[in-house]
């Protein structure tokens, strides 16, 4: 299950998106998000739709890939769904039951699946593209200012970076505990409330003593290569924009216009 | 007869783009008794095989049976299973959990729904087994040496008074007296209870010492099976799936294609001083027995 | 004075109770004394708790002497004003491959030591290709670590190390958690590393087939150096080696057991093409 997210996943191949400044592509999702909530008509999701179907063609990831990472979310599209359609008043269509069905709701139900298919797949394509180092340095330098105010940002950000890193260890790592822990003859299924969660002791306990043991000797590494804090650090991959990232802000830019467009036209 | 495996197929991913098979159509039987070696180079699929063995996972297609029962028929508990069929994972003592040694070897038979009694007997008894003495189990697990602690951890599965012992490379990262320890005390249970040992291990020195019988695995399928000294034979095989025979096999292969007669089922230093002393001995006399 | 000089050092992991008073002494490294040749290879073994990992940490500065001195490229390793020349000097390589690499793309994390020490990007960059390149690991640059094998995942990390542009190298087990084909892969990147490079190399290890062809072999045992040699010269001392919780190969073994029997063999043989070059005509009998 776990396994099955593809937001954070890093998807090599060399493609223009993939070479684009991370702040541009930071930017370009945000831009795509306010969008998404900016249309209100089938005019403003069109042309959504076609922006994303650009950046998806442009970003040389399988668009298979992309749907996979939809299967997490399956759950909340579902209950958002049905909110939104059985709950929406106007003028009703049929009746399932208690239930009443009306061409609002219907056309909310769809708006807002849209808006949350978009959204999964608009912020996996930056992922998709961006290894998360890229994506912590396009942060970092992004919200630098707030180093001026006293916030660490350098060392959240390599944190976040390592963090990024050790998930799929520790994920691992969980599942043969849990292995482990069965072959001794642990049940993590039955019993109640209480008893589950007495059952996972056996689980964390090993879990947090091996992400100690890993932070030390990754701490150990670090130094042993010189780490000392951002202070005196340069960049093997400087972020620097391009010709391409003027272009995608043009893009954006004409895009949000459009987008604002329809709802002033229609 | 202990376990019986029929046609076991484990596909990963099944259907998608990721699909890989990691067993294929492997079928054996192990009877009682067995210390069996189970060999194959990282990925080969031994470590999921294992895993089939005490039902963890549950095969895509085919049958395991033990004692001529289907694990995954229906009413089968896998619970009673994972007692009688202990497997020791890849360094076990990530898996100690509880603040002292004994609490810790508790665990096993405490799921096993024991009387507390019969619990601690068993912890004490397992502990003893692999070497542990009375004045450690009041210790925190986690102040251990890695060879204590591994030991330790041997003696959690162990507790369980499994007949069937799956240990998958018990040896790993230890220096080589902790390995000789490890493996003394695995073969003198295999000796004095008559428990059956499956060992993974990439060391072809210690199963050409300890095994009856290796398993060779190779892309998810069955390559070898059959006493170490026959599988040995094939060392130009094995070779090809990025394994090797024992270095003294090597050696008398050598020799024999310089024309001496040795046997060619040497796998342990002992054997080949033997065997290489006594062709010595004979060389004494005026004509040479390597011509004929 | 060579690259690494030890003298009279010793080591104590103090453990406090709470007030901060010494509640045990550990007396990992016993009065050791040490001098390392530049561009040698030297392979240090010793059982577990032998304080072989533990002089390994001296040499970097991830630990500082409790007395004597440890003299890194002539700079005292207590002295914290070098610390990072030192330790930009001397790499080090750990035993868990997962818990060394930083970066979530290979190339990335061989640039990762360049950075810390204020390199410029283009240089970075030119580090980093010949880095993968000695490595033979340039094919998998864009690669996550995640999908590496073990042995691949050290050769990173010696990459990551090597992109510091350090006159030594010390591998503390690097090979411990890797499987035969992983760990002769590591040991081969080491070896290619010392000759061609003229790195020098420490290679902390238990594993003996390992140290065959290191130009120099020291036994710990105790936090002392109980063997100093060529590995010929220890590898005859079969006894001893196994009093110290160390084995031999099987050649070595084999060979040393026929000399014992009375075989005309001589001593510390290494490899099966020396033991066959002697054993041959001993067993075709006088006739070649």
């Amino acid at each position: 299950m776990i396994r099955e997210i593809t937001i954070g996943q890093y998807y090599p191949v060399d493609s223009v998106l993939h070479r684009m400044d991370p702040r541009t592509k930071l930017f370009g999702t945000m831009v795509f998000i306010i969008s998404l909530f900016l249309a209100d008509n089938i005019w403003g999701y069109l042309i959504a739709t076609l922006f994303l179907a650009v950046a998806i063609r442009t970003s040389r990831v399988p668009f298979s890939f992309m749907v996979r990472g939809l299967r997490a979310i399956l759950f909340l599209l579902l209950i958002s769904v049905s909110f939104n359609l059985f709950l929406t008043d106007g003028q009703e269509l049929f009746r399932l039951g208690f239930l009443k069905v009306t061409r609002e709701g219907l056309r909310m139900a769809g708006f807002m699946a849209v808006r949350l298919i978009y959204l999964v797949v608009g912020s996996s394509i930056m992922t998709l593209t961006t290894t998360p180092n890229q994506l912590t340095d396009g942060l970092e330098k992004s919200l630098g200012f707030l180093k001026r105010v006293g916030v660490p940002i350098h060392e959240i950000s390599m944190m976040m970076s390592i963090a990024l890193r050790f998930i799929p260890i520790l994920v691992e790592e969980t599942d043969k505990i849990m292995k482990a822990q069965m072959a001794r003859g642990a049940d993590f299924e039955s019993g109640n409330l209480i008893q589950r969660a007495r059952s996972m002791v056996p689980i964390l306990v090993p879990l947090f003593i091996s992400a100690f043991r890993r932070a030390t000797d990754l701490a150990m590494a670090m130094e042993a290569r010189c780490y000392h804090g951002g202070e005196g650090r340069t960049k093997m991959k400087p972020l620097r924009y391009a010709v391409r990232d003027y272009t995608a802000y043009l893009i954006y830019g004409a895009y949000l216009c459009l987008i604002a467009a329809t709802k002033v036209a229609i | 007869m202990a376990i019986r495996a029929e046609h076991l197929t484990y596909i990963y991913n099944p259907g998608t783009a990721l699909e890989q098979k990691a067993l294929d159509a492997v079928s054996f039987e192990i009877p009682d008794g067995q210390f069996v070696g189970l060999i194959g180079h990282t990925g080969s699929g031994k470590s999921t095989l294992i895993q089939h063995l005490n039902g963890l996972v549950k095969p895509t297609s085919g049958v395991i049976y033990y004692n001529e029962e289907d694990i995954h028929g229906e009413g089968y508990s896998l619970r009673q299973l994972r007692g009688r069929v202990g497997l020791v994972f890849q360094y076990p003592e990530h898996q100690l959990f509880e603040v002292d040694v004994l609490s810790d070897v508790c665990y096993g038979p405490r799921n096993l729904g024991l009387s507390q009694e019969e619990v601690m007997e068993r912890a004490k008894e397992a502990l003893l087994a692999v070497g542990m003495k009375e004045k450690y189990w009041e210790q925190s697990p986690f102040e251990l040496s890695g060879g204590q602690k591994r030991r330790v951890a041997i003696a959690g599965v162990l507790a369980m008074k499994p007949e069937v012992l799956i240990l998958d490379e018990p040896t790993a990262g230890l220096d080589p007296r902790g390995r000789d320890e490890i493996l003394d005390e695995v073969w003198k249970l295999h000796r004095e209870k008559g428990l059956t040992v499956i060992l993974v291990s990439h060391s072809m020195e210690d199963m050409a010492r300890y095994a009856d019988r290796l398993i060779v695995m190779n892309h998810g399928r069955k390559a070898f099976d059959g006493p170490p000294k026959e599988v040995f034979e094939h060392y130009r095989e094995l070779e090809a799936m990025g394994l090797a025979a024992p270095q003294v096999t090597y050696i008398a292969n050598r020799l024999r294609e310089q024309g001496i007669e040795i046997g060619n089922d040497i796998t342990t230093v002992e054997e080949a001083r033997d065997a290489i002393l006594r062709l010595a001995g004979k060389q004494l006399s005026p004509e040479g027995a390597a011509d004929q | 004075m060579g690259i690494i000089k030890a003298s009279r050092l010793i080591f104590d992991y103090i453990r406090r109770d709470e007030n901060e008073n010494i509640e045990e002494v550990d007396r990992a490294i016993d009065d050791l004394s040490v001098d390392v040749e530049k561009g040698s290879f030297v392979a240090i073994l010793g059982h577990n708790g032998s304080g072989k990992s533990t002089l390994a940490k001296q040499i970097n500065g991830i630990l500082v002497p409790t007395e004597g001195t440890v003299w890194v490229c002539g700079m005292d390793t207590s002295d914290e004003n070098q610390i990072w020349e030192i330790r930009r000097r001397t790499g080090m390589v750990f035993q868990n491959p997962d818990n060394q690499i930083i970066a979530n793309v290979v190339e990335e994390d061989v640039g990762f030591g360049p950075e810390n020490i204020g390199v410029p990007t283009e240089d970075i960059w030119t580090r980093v290709n010949e880095s993968l390149e000695a490595v033979g690991m340039t094919a998998y640059r864009y690669k996550s670590p995640n999908k590496l094998s073990g042995g691949q995942k050290q050769r990173v990390a010696i990459a990551g190390v090597m992109a510091m542009r350090p006159e030594c190298i010390v591998l503390d087990e690097p090979t411990a958690m890797l499987d035969p084909n992983g760990r002769r892969e590591v040991i081969k990147t080491v070896r290619q590393l010392n000759r061609q490079e003229g790195i020098t190399v420490l290679l902390i290890t238990h594993y003996m087939e390992e140290v065959v062809h290191a130009d120099r072999v020291i036994v710990m045992d105790d936090g002392k150096i109980v063997m100093d040699g060529t590995p010929r010269e220890i590898f005859s001392r079969v006894e001893e080696l196994k009093a110290c919780r160390l084995d031999v190969p099987q050649v070595t073994e084999l060979a040393y057991e026929l000399r014992k029997a009375g075989l005309d063999l001589p001593e510390g043989i290494l490899s099966q093409e020396e033991l066959l070059e002697h054993l041959v005509p001993l067993l075709k009998g006088g006739r070649g």
